[in-house]
């Protein structure tokens, strides 16, 4: 287990790089930010399984790849499996002494994206997290499908504007509610289960980190954001992350063992949701008069759900 | 058990245009594209210059063709403080022993996230037309701006 230095950023950027440029992501990508300070979290050898989504269709068209490390493609939705394959394959070699070197660090590590967790992979995720393997899980949620045009998901939040659910006339974008991904896989009894943001660079190491040292299935939601279906200007992806969590869209925190939760990143100042929305082209219609109250309505689930999370984080239940 | 046990005329997968059936353990794997001429132990330990990369890694590709802007990078102003390397996107901030060296341009899109979350003032990165040479936008670099009260 050899993890790298992340007191600062100078020690932390000392990590040799393990995915190459010149992969087909959009310019501004977040998804491609999470993948780097993960894989530069830790020196040991990985094995990667990604569902089907962005990451995997812009990271290895044939005749390229961009992964220097074991990567395995199959499906839409089964990393997880595929992971928890390589895992038990692994300890059974490793048992049996036919690993070429058995004292080689080894961590497994699997990447979906939002459609791919929330909805497509969710059986193969549940399962694996309940059989137990010992890998990492990470969904980088960019809350539409975005590989294959913006189609809503389960993750995409109220009021969104996505080409299945169009905002118009008749409509505001999504009306249902997203789904709290995170109390799902904690209710699993997965040791450690989080949300981090790439803008918090440090706590999103530290996280990885931790994941990666923990025995047992662990999972890990990354809000990545989207410039192309969350239509913003490619330059701002780290503004626009950092309007997502100090508007407690997204919250940062961690839940241990399915109980103990912290939280790990507090704003300083607590923005209103407004300024997130105003950032973003597929909220825009929510400006319109007759739309208001869909914003007052977020910002009340928004408090509502803050106050859950520091209740919780008190009560350590 | 030994290879090839599990086909027999009868049961067996045919591959396509084979004329025998093969068992499960036979079967052609799917595409495997290996990233490196050599075997190599521990990448994690091997600065990206001394890699034997090959024509199958991204590293060797370009999309410099997708950039119509492009970040240019001063040294004098640099702080070395790797925000821009912890956001790049691409890949494209090279930093060695704590100190940033320039922008990989083979590999960078121009999106311009490492302009924004550049601390300095002026900026040591700002963004120029992809012609423009880097020598001559140097010399169009900001004075420091002044905090306005």
């Amino acid at each position: 287990m050899a993890l790298r230095p992340i007191k600062n950023l100078k020690e932390f950027s000392t990590a040799n790089e393990r995915l190459e440029g010149a992969h087909l992501l959009c310019p501004g990508c977040a998804h491609s930010m999470i993948v780097r300070e993960l894989m530069n979290a830790t020196d040991d050898n990985l094995v990667i399984a990604t569902n089907t989504g962005c990451l995997e269709v812009s990271t290895a068209v044939y005749p390229y790849t961009s992964w220097d490390t074991s990567w395995i493609h199959i499906g839409f939705e089964n990393a997880a499996s595929a992971i928890s394959g390589a895992e038990a394959m692994y300890k059974a070699r490793k048992r049996k002494g036919t690993l070429k070197d058995p004292d080689a660090p080894v961590k497994f590590v699997a990447f979906g994206g939002d459609g791919s967790t929330y909805d497509i992979g969710f059986q193969w995720l549940s399962g694996a997290i309940e059989r137990g393997h010992d890998f990492t899980y990470i969904c980088l949620d960019n809350e539409v499908y975005a590989n294959t045009g913006g189609q809503r998901s389960s993750s995409t939040p109220v009021g969104a504007s996505t080409t299945t659910a169009q905002a118009g006339r008749v409509s505001y974008g999504k009306k249902e509610k997203k789904k709290d991904i995170v109390a799902i896989m904690a209710a699993h009894g997965a040791p450690y289960v989080a949300q981090v943001a790439p803008n918090k660079w440090k706590i999103m190491a530290k996280v990885f980190q931790k994941a990666l040292e923990t025995e047992g299935p662990c999972f890990i939601n990354t809000v990545s954001a989207c410039t192309t279906e969350w239509k913003f200007d490619p330059k701002n992806t780290i503004e626009v992350t950092d309007l997502a969590t100090d508007t407690l869209i997204f919250p940062i925190y961690e839940i241990v063992n399915g109980t103990e939760l912290n939280i790990l990143y507090r704003p300083k100042k607590v923005l209103p949701v407004e300024e997130y929305f105003a950032a973003q082209g597929r909220f825009k219609h929510l400006f319109k008069p007759e739309n208001r109250h869909i914003i007052d309505q977020i910002q009340k689930d928004v408090n509502e759900r803050w106050e859950y999370l520091q209740r919780r984080e008190e009560a350590r239940v | 058990m030994s290879k090839g046990v599990l086909a027999t005329p009868k049961r067996g997968i045919r591959e396509l245009g084979a004329e025998e059936l093969v068992g499960w353990d036979e079967v052609t794997q799917g595409t495997i594209l290996e990233t490196f001429e050599t075997e190599v132990d521990n990448v994690a330990h091997i600065r990206p210059e001394e890699r034997p990369y090959s024509d199958f890694s991204s590293y060797t590709a370009t999309v410099a063709s997708w950039r119509v802007i492009k970040p240019v990078y001063n040294r004098d102003i640099c702080i070395d403080c790797q925000h821009c390397w912890v956001w790049c996107p691409d890949t494209s901030i090279v930093s060695r022993d704590k100190q940033m060296l320039g922008i990989d341009y083979d590999h960078c899109k121009g999106c311009g996230v490492c302009v924004e979350v550049c601390p300095t003032n002026p900026k040591s990165l700002l963004m120029f037309a992809e012609a423009e040479e880097p020598e001559v936008a140097l010399t169009k670099w900001p004075e420091k701006k002044k905090k306005e009260k």
